[in-house]
């Protein structure tokens, strides 16, 4: 007995407009504005905390750049100034380097997590608005905020060590280092780029473990082993080291590698044997061929006493670097391979939504 | 037209089989009670319905021959699940937006009219509501979408008999002011007598029985809705396998 007098309405709702995408903005902002806020406060402390130390950085350096002769006593005070100055500022600003784990993590594992755990996808996934359009909205749009609000705190960073990492410090005897080591990943392109794929690790979690804080944990976790991994192995080889036999490389180079030949031929790596050490001798005692040793002209610093020694015994010391030129390009190799991977793990996220047996 | 037309519809989980080889038809304009002991697959079945979960077996269709969970689908169906999840740190204001932001169609004025005659204040957090509150705001931001077919899993299991009351007076209300058609999962057989003219009786994942009530009472001979249902469930043998 299935005959009804209702209207059939067969076509009316076949070819359906889908809600509007602008819509999930107010929702997504009504779900997330705690956690929104809660990102907006910690980077706004921590942007006057930045601001108040970077103000004092910045007296100082115009202190040292303004003195002259740059070699006189009191100017190497001023830079000795500037040194402490830093040093204060820079060794707090390590512990930014968690700031892009914490949001990511925190605002990322409660998307889908929070809605598994408590039960609310059965309300959220049976509305109008399909479940996988509902997903990609809140996800890109969640992305897209804290990519914005990390960048502009990294602008702030960046100018706070605007002048550790100006191009002659070293004469002005500031201690110098290369860019592409010194808070490389707190940068404009890498700090939103690390953020936004802690972001996406935090969604996935969250999907994959169906609850709120081991989806964190586990973020937080996958993070960590990302970083260390970037840090201690990917990053020197994002482009082809340059190669080098001149002893002088650039003060701002990161150094790669470093080893030794002979007549051509490759000799040894890192530290001498000590069968040729015993050949030499530092610092002043009588050099075994003539010419070496006894130089005083330039700075000490720039004189590797082994080179000085080995190569009359036909050694040559190599290197290979990344010089300081090549920020940019690994600040977007950094920051690509960081926003595919967002990318790849969201795509994958949403696919689990669209496809999850409630 | 069938608001909900299954054939050999089943659904697994691991090894288990939640429901098996379920075929029926629930004609619209009817209140249905799904009705079946726990684990009998009554959840599992809705779920089906409204498009959470996909079948392991056969076929779902909603409305008229939409694939269930389809967009068409989720757009005339309205479900209001177990324990009502709400969001239960936004206010009820905060979740009528949500809802009304979600849809295609949504009737804020009635939601808006519904909530105030209820007594439940915008401003209020979800969490902080009565049960019977929080169920009456789930129902009222479904019926607010205008549905053509409501479904409500165990709507009043977790309630206070005023607040099942009261309940079930919204839905009555909704379906003879705007013809909703309503199928709902409940163990409380109490409950459904008075409401409910179509019944699926559902035990270990298999339809036992589908019909009007009217025309299943005459048939078997019983007097009431749980009768007819306590009898037929005892007819199962506990641990039957069939």
């Amino acid at each position: 007995m299935t005959a009804q007098t209702m209207p059939a309405q067969p076509k009316e709702t076949l070819n359906l407009r889908p809600v509007p995408w602008r819509r999930m903005l107010g929702v997504t902002w009504r779900q997330h504005r705690i956690a929104l806020v809660g990102v907006a406060a910690l980077l706004v402390v921590l942007a006057v905390w930045l601001w108040i130390a970077g103000t004092s950085v910045h007296h100082a350096y115009a202190a040292v750049l303004a003195c002259h002769p740059a070699g006189s006593a009191a100017c190497q005070d001023l830079a000795s100034t500037f040194n402490g100055t830093w040093n204060s500022v820079s060794y707090w600003t390590i512990f930014l380097q968690l700031v892009p784990a914490l949001i990511g993590a925190f605002v990322g594992a409660p998307v889908l997590a929070r809605e598994l755990e408590t039960g609310t996808f059965r309300f959220a996934w049976t509305q109008g608005f399909e479940r996988w359009r509902w997903a990609l909205a809140k996800l890109v749009a969640l992305a897209v905020v804290l990519a914005a609000a990390t960048f502009a705190f990294s602008a702030l960073v960046s100018w706070c060590y605007q002048p550790f990492l100006g191009a002659n410090n070293q004469d002005l005897g500031i201690y110098g280092n290369s860019p592409l080591v010194t808070v490389f990943s707190l940068r404009e392109v890498t700090f939103p780029a690390w953020t936004v794929a802690t972001f996406a690790i935090g969604a996935l979690a969250g999907m994959l473990i169906r609850r709120v804080v081991p989806a964190i944990v586990a973020a937080l976790a996958v993070y960590a082993g990302l970083a260390v991994a970037a840090a201690a192995f990917l990053r020197e080889h994002y482009l082809t080291p340059l190669v080098t036999s001149d002893s002088n490389v650039p003060g701002t180079a990161w150094i790669i590698g470093q080893w030794w030949t002979k007549n051509g031929r490759f000799a040894f790596a890192g530290n001498p044997p000590d069968s040729l050490l015993s050949q030499c001798s530092f610092p002043q005692g009588p050099g075994g061929k003539g010419g070496v040793g006894g130089g005083v002209a330039g700075p000490p610093s720039s004189v590797n006493p082994f080179a000085q020694c080995l190569a009359p015994h036909g050694y040559a010391e190599w290197n290979s670097f990344q010089p300081a030129s090549r920020f940019w390009p690994f600040q977007w190799i950094e920051g690509g391979w960081l926003l595919l991977l967002a990318a790849l793990l969201i795509a994958l996220t949403i696919w689990l939504v669209h496809r999850r047996a409630a | 037209m069938n608001v909900v037309e299954a054939s050999g519809l089943g659904k697994r989980y691991g090894r288990t089989w939640a429901l098996r080889e379920c075929t029926l038809e629930i004609p619209a304009g009817r209140v249905a009670a799904l009705v079946g002991p726990n684990g009998a697959g009554k959840t599992t079945l809705l779920n089906l319905a409204v498009g959470l979960s996909a079948p392991s077996a056969g076929a779902v269709t909603v409305l008229g021959g939409r694939r269930a969970g389809s967009p068409a689908a989720l757009d005339g169906i309205a479900f209001v699940a177990q324990d009502t999840p709400l969001y239960k740190t936004l206010s009820v204001a905060d979740m009528i937006y949500i809802a009304r932001s979600l849809n295609r169609r949504f009737d804020q004025p009635y939601a808006r009219a519904r909530l105030e005659e209820l007594g439940i204040p915008p401003k209020r957090k979800a969490g902080k509501l009565s049960g019977g509150q929080q169920s009456q705001l789930a129902l009222t931001l479904a019926l607010a979408r205008r549905p053509r077919l409501l479904v409500l899993d165990e709507p009043v299991a977790m309630l206070d008999p005023v607040a099942r009351h009261d309940f079930m007076a919204t839905v009555l209300a909704a379906v003879s002011d705007y013809g909703v058609s309503v199928l709902l999962s409940s163990h409380v057989l109490t409950e459904l007598e008075r409401v409910a003219n179509y019944l699926i009786l559902l035990s270990r994942g298999q339809v036992r029985l589908a019909g009007e009530v009217d025309d299943l009472l005459a048939i078997h001979g019983q007097a009431s809705l749980e009768e007819l249902a306590m009898t037929y469930l005892r007819e199962i043998p506990a641990g039957a396998a069939q």
